[in-house]
C-alpha cells in the first residue's frame, strides 16, 4: 500500500482510510480541523508550512471551570462586560502557520475582533465580544482547531508580572547621549584653533555636560547602587572600580569645563556607560517561552468539579476546596488535594510526584495524594486536606525555595576585581605621591587619570559577552540556561546526581521481555485483540509493543479490576493479568512489573517490564566518571538495581526509595562536605533537590510543557551530550581568563600614559572603545569556535 | 555666525524628537517581541479575501 501522511498533522495515515478533498488524514479530529479551515477559506495554513497542525484532544467537561465567573474574571486582562481581552498560553505554537491562523481567528468566529500572537512567549492575545462568545467557548474553539491553551493555577495569581524595560530605557539614553557628545567633542579632537570654534567652545562643553548628567545619574545608577552594596558588605566587586571610574570621570570633566582647563572626558564617560549597558543587555538573554520558576502551581488546574450534596455538579476554584468536599476527577485530570477514593476505578500516574514509573491502581477507600493524574475514566473522591496542606505542596515550604542561589555566589569577575581594585588604588597613590614631590601641579591630574583609564570597562565586558554568547550557543543546542551565572557554576561541578525515572530512563517507551512457552500466531492475535479493549496503562504499553496483527472481534471480553482481563475467541480462552488471576502459583517475588498470560487455563509465560534507558547513557557515564562522582538517587524501588549495575561504571553510587526530602538532605550533606553538586531530575519530586543543588538541570521531553523550578532545562534528546556542555562551560571560563589578560594589556598601556601625565581626552576616547570592542570581538570569536565542536 | 544657535537648537530638537519616539516605542511594547513581527509582515500576500457569502464565515459557532 502506498504510504500516506496526514495532511494536517503529518502523522502516518496509511491505514486510516480517511480521505477528504483528495487528502488523507490520520484521524477524524484532523479531518475536522481541515474542514473548519477549508470552510473559512483558511487553507493557506497548509501552504506556509507542511503539516503544521496537531490533533484536537477530547476535552469534554475539562473547561467547565470557565463557567465560574470568579475564575474567568481573574484570568481576563480587560473586561467591560462586553469586550473581553485575554492572553492565553498555547504550547503548540511552533511555526509561521500557527501565527497566521491564530491571527486570522476572526475569520472563523466573528465574535473575535482581534488576535495577536507573541511567538517567543507562545501566547496569543485575543479580544472578543463576550456577549456572543464566552471564554469557555473560545477555549473550545481554539481546541477544535488543534490549539489547546494551557491554563494552570499559576495564571490565577493576583498580580500580573510587570515587564521590566528599564535597561532598554537606560541603554537608549546612554546611546543617545553618547552619539551627541561625540559630535560635540569632534572639533576639540583636532585642536584646530579656528576662531569661531574657539568662540563656541564653552557652549559645546556645557551641552556635553548637560547630556552626561542623566547618563551618570540615571543610566549608570545601578553601578553606584551595586558598588555601595558591595562596600557595605565589605566586598570589592567589579562595580566598585567602575563606579569610582565613572565618578572621577564626571567630577574631573565638570571641573575642567568649570575652570576652563580642557574639554573633559564626557565622550569617554558616555561611551563607557553605553558599552557597559550593552554588555548587560547581551547577557540578559532570556527564553521567554520557558519558565524556570515553576512550582506546583504551574501543574495544578484552576478549577475542579465539586459534587454538591444534592448531586449537582459545580465548578469551584482549587483554593476554595475544603475538607470533606466531594470532587469529581475526570480522565487525564490532576488530583489537586490529598483525598480518599470513593467511587470509580483509579489508575493514578504519580510520576511527577514520586518518580514512580508505572501507574498504580487504587480501590475505593484508598488514599490518593495530590499531584497524581487520573489516567482512565471518572472517579469521585472525598477531600482530606486543602491545597496548601497537601503532602506534595508542603515541600515548597522548605527554606531552599526562598534562597537566591545567585546572591550567595562570587562570580569570576568579582573574585578578580578585588585584586584589581587594590592594585589600581595602590598604583594611583604611589604615582601621585611621586608626582607630589617632583611636580606637584600634575599630581591631581595623574591621580584622576589613573582612575579614569583603569576603569575596568573591558574587564567588566569579558564575562557578559562570553557568557551571553555561550548561553545563545547552548540554546540552539536545546540546553536552556536560566542565566549566565549557571555557566560559571557548571564549570565548578565535581559531583553529578541523577534521578532515575524520567531522567536516565525515557518516559516514552519501556522494554518488555517475554519468558515462557511461545504463543502460536492465533494466540498472539487473540492476545493483542484482548489487550486492545483495555485501557490499563500496562495493557496499552504491551499493545503498542506487539507486532502488527489484524484485530479480530472477540466473542467474549471481560475486565476484572485490579486483577486482569480475559478474552475468548472461538475455542481459545485467554487470561492476562496478575499471577493469581491467571492461576500461576509459584511466583518469586519480584520488584519489576510483570504481566502473566494463560490460555485455556494453561500458564504460558510472563511479560516483564524494564525501564528503557536513554540512548548513550552508558557511554555518557563512562565519559563522566573520569572527572565526576556519579550518584543515582531514585524514588523508585530497587527493581532496576541489577540492570543499572551492569549498565553503569562500577563506582556509580545507587540509592533507591528516596523521598523528595531525602534527596534534598543528601545534597545538602554533600555540599557541607565541600562538593559542588549538579542535580539532574525531571519531576516535582526532584524540585527540592534541584533547588538545593549548585546547578539543577531539569530534563524535559517537551521543553514547553512541564519542568520544575531549576537553573537549566535540557531537552531529553540531547541528554547524551551533557559532558560536552559541561566541557563548554569550562572552556568559557578559560576564554574569560584570556580576555582578562587582553584587557589588562590595554590597562597597562593606558596606565603608562596616565602615570607619566600625558593622558589626553582624544587618547582616552580612542583607547576605551578600542579595548571594549577588541574584547567583545575576541570573546565572540573564541566562544563561537568552542561552540562549533558541539554537535 | 550666531546662526549656530539656531542650528544647534534644531539639531537638539530633532534628536529629542527621535529619542521621545524611541521611549514611546519601548513603552508600547514594540521591543518586547522581536520575532513575531518579522514573520507577520510576510503574510500580506496570504490575506484572506473577504467573501461575499457571509453565511459561510459564521457557520461555526
Amino acid at each position: 500500500m502506498e504510504h500516506h501522511t496526514c495532511f494536517h498533522c503529518g502523522l502516518d495515515a496509511t491505514n486510516s482510510e480517511i480521505i477528504f478533498d483528495e487528502k488523507s488524514f490520520c484521524c477524524n479530529g484532523c479531518k475536522t480541523v481541515y474542514e473548519i479551515f477549508s470552510e473559512n477559506d483558511l487553507t493557506c495554513y497548509y501552504d506556509l508550512q507542511q503539516a503544521p497542525g496537531s490533533t484536537p484532544k477530547e476535552i469534554e467537561g475539562k473547561y467547565n471551570f470557565l463557567d465560574n465567573e470568579k475564575i474567568v474574571e481573574k484570568l481576563l486582562e480587560f473586561n467591560d462586560g462586553k469586550t473581553q481581552i485575554i492572553t492565553l498560553y498555547i504550547p503548540h505554537i511552533h511555526c509561521s502557520s500557527c501565527i497566521w491562523v491564530l491571527e486570522n481567528l476572526s475569520k472563523i468566529h466573528p465574535s473575535v475582533s482581534f488576535s495577536m500572537v507573541n511567538f517567543g512567549k507562545k501566547n496569543v492575545r485575543i479580544t472578543y465580544n463576550s456577549e456572543t462568545l464566552s471564554l469557555k467557548n473560545l477555549v473550545i474553539l481554539l481546541n477544535s482547531i488543534g490549539y489547546e491553551p494551557f491554563i494552570s493555577l499559576d495564571d490565577y495569581s493576583p498580580s500580573k508580572k510587570i515587564i521590566d524595560r528599564s535597561l532598554i530605557y537606560k541603554l537608549g539614553f546612554a546611546g543617545f547621549a553618547f552619539g551627541n557628545v561625540m559630535f560635540l567633542s569632534f572639533p576639540e579632537y583636532f585642536e584646530v584653533n579656528e576662531f569661531w570654534l574657539e568662540q563656541y567652545k564653552p557652549l559645546f562643553r556645557w551641552l556635553m555636560f548637560s547630556y552626561s548628567i542623566p547618563v551618570v545619574f540615571y543610566s549608570a545608577q545601578e553601578y553606584f547602587i551595586s558598588a555601595y552594596k558591595g562596600l557595605r558588605s565589605k566586598i570589592l566587586n567589579i562595580d566598585v572600580p567602575i563606579a569610582l571610574g565613572i565618578l572621577v570621570l564626571f567630577i574631573r570633566s565638570s571641573l575642567e569645563i568649570i575652570y576652563d582647563i580642557g574639554p573633559g572626558f564626557f565622550d569617554s564617560l558616555t561611551g563607557l556607560i553605553f558599552f557597559l549597558l550593552l554588555g548587560r543587555l547581551f547577557q540578559q538573554k532570556t527564553y521567554s517561552f520557558l519558565s524556570f520558576e515553576r512550582d506546583y502551581k504551574s501543574y495544578f488546574p484552576i478549577g475542579i468539579t465539586k459534587i454538591l450534596p444534592n448531586g449537582k455538579e459545580e465548578s469551584v476554584q482549587v483554593y476554595d476546596i475544603e475538607k470533606g468536599d466531594r470532587l469529581l476527577i475526570r480522565n487525564e485530570e490532576l488530583i489537586p488535594v490529598d483525598c480518599i477514593l470513593i467511587k470509580g476505578k483509579a489508575h493514578i500516574d504519580y510520576s511527577f510526584v514520586t518518580g514512580e514509573a508505572k501507574a498504580v491502581t487504587k480501590k475505593s477507600g484508598d488514599k490518593l495524594f495530590a499531584g497524581g493524574k487520573q489516567l482512565h475514566g471518572i472517579i469521585e473522591v472525598d477531600v482530606l486536606k486543602s491545597v496548601e496542606q497537601s503532602y506534595l505542596t508542603q515541600l515548597w515550604s522548605n527554606d531552599v525555595f526562598k534562597t537566591d542561589k545567585e546572591e550567595s555566589f562570587t562570580s569570576i569577575t568579582n573574585s578578580i576585581s578585588k585584586y584589581f581594585t587594590i592594585a589600581i588604588l595602590s598604583i594611583a597613590i604611589i604615582s601621585t605621591s611621586f608626582w607630589l614631590f617632583t611636580e606637584s601641579s600634575k599630581a591631581l591630574n595623574v591621580f584622576t587619570a589613573i582612575l579614569i583609564i583603569a576603569c575596568p570597562c573591558a574587564l567588566a565586558l569579558s564575562a557578559p559577552f562570553t557568557f551571553g554568547n555561550i548561553l545563545r550557543i547552548l540554546g540552539t543546542k536545546k540546553f536552556y540556561l536560566k542565566n549566565a551565572s549557571v555557566i560559571e557554576q557548571l564549570a565548578k561541578i565535581d559531583t553529578i546526581i541523577f534521578d532515575k525515572t524520567g531522567t536516565i530512563t525515557s518516559n516514552k517507551n519501556s522494554n518488555i521481555n517475554y519468558e515462557g512457552t511461545n504463543l502460536s500466531d492465533e494466540e498472539a492475535l487473540i492476545l493483542k485483540s484482548t489487550l486492545r479493549g483495555s485501557n490499563h496503562p500496562l495493557s496499552r504499553a504491551l499493545y503498542e509493543l506487539l507486532n502488527d496483527h489484524n484485530i479480530v472481534s472477540l466473542d467474549n471480553y471481560q475486565e476484572y479490576i485490579g486483577q486482569g482481563i480475559a478474552g475468548q475467541y472461538k475455542e481459545t480462552q485467554i487470561k492476562i493479568g496478575s499471577a493469581p488471576f491467571v492461576g500461576y502459583t509459584n511466583e518469586n517475588t519480584s520488584l519489576n512489573t510483570i504481566v502473566h498470560v494463560s490460555t485455556n487455563n494453561t500458564y504460558r509465560g510472563k511479560f516483564t517490564f524494564y525501564n528503557a534507558y536513554r540512548k548513550g547513557l552508558s557511554h555518557l557515564f563512562n565519559k563522566l566518571k573520569k572527572e565526576f562522582d556519579l550518584v543515582i538517587l531514585s524514588g523508585d524501588n530497587e527493581g532496576e538495581k541489577e540492570n543499572l549495575t551492569k549498565l553503569l561504571p562500577g563506582k556509580t553510587k545507587l540509592l533507591f526509595n528516596q523521598k523528595p526530602e531525602d534527596k534534598l538532605e543528601y545534597i545538602k550533606y554533600h555540599q557541607s562536605e565541600g562538593a559542588h553538586v549538579l542535580m539532574i531530575g525531571d519531576g516535582l519530586n526532584d524540585a527540592g533537590a534541584l533547588a538545593q543543588s549548585n546547578v539543577g538541570i531539569a530534563i524535559s521531553e517537551n521543553v514547553n510543557v512541564f519542568s520544575p523550578a531549576c537553573d537549566a532545562i535540557l531537552d531529553a534528546s540531547k541528554f547524551n551530550q551533557l559532558d560536552r556542555y559541561i566541557k563548554l562551560s569550562k572552556t568559557a571560563i578559560i576564554i574569560i581568563k584570556w580576555s582578562f589578560a587582553l584587557s589588562f594589556m590595554y590597562n597597562i598601556i593606558g596606565l603608562y600614559f596616565a602615570i607619566t601625565g600625558q593622558l589626553s581626552p582624544v587618547f582616552a576616547a580612542i583607547l576605551m572603545p578600542l579595548s571594549s570592542i577588541s574584547v567583545v570581538v575576541f570573546t565572540t570569536l573564541s566562544t563561537n569556535m568552542a561552540g562549533r565542536k558541539l554537535k | 555666525m550666531s546662526v549656530i544657535y539656531i542650528m544647534l537648537t534644531v539639531s537638539i530638537i530633532v534628536a529629542i524628537i527621535f529619542f521621545v519616539a524611541f521611549i514611546f516605542a519601548v513603552k508600547n511594547g514594540q521591543f518586547d517581541d522581536s520575532y513575531t513581527p518579522s514573520v507577520r509582515m510576510l503574510f500580506e500576500d496570504e490575506l484572506v479575501k473577504e467573501k461575499s457569502n457571509k453565511s459561510i464565515l459564521t457557520k461555526k459557532d
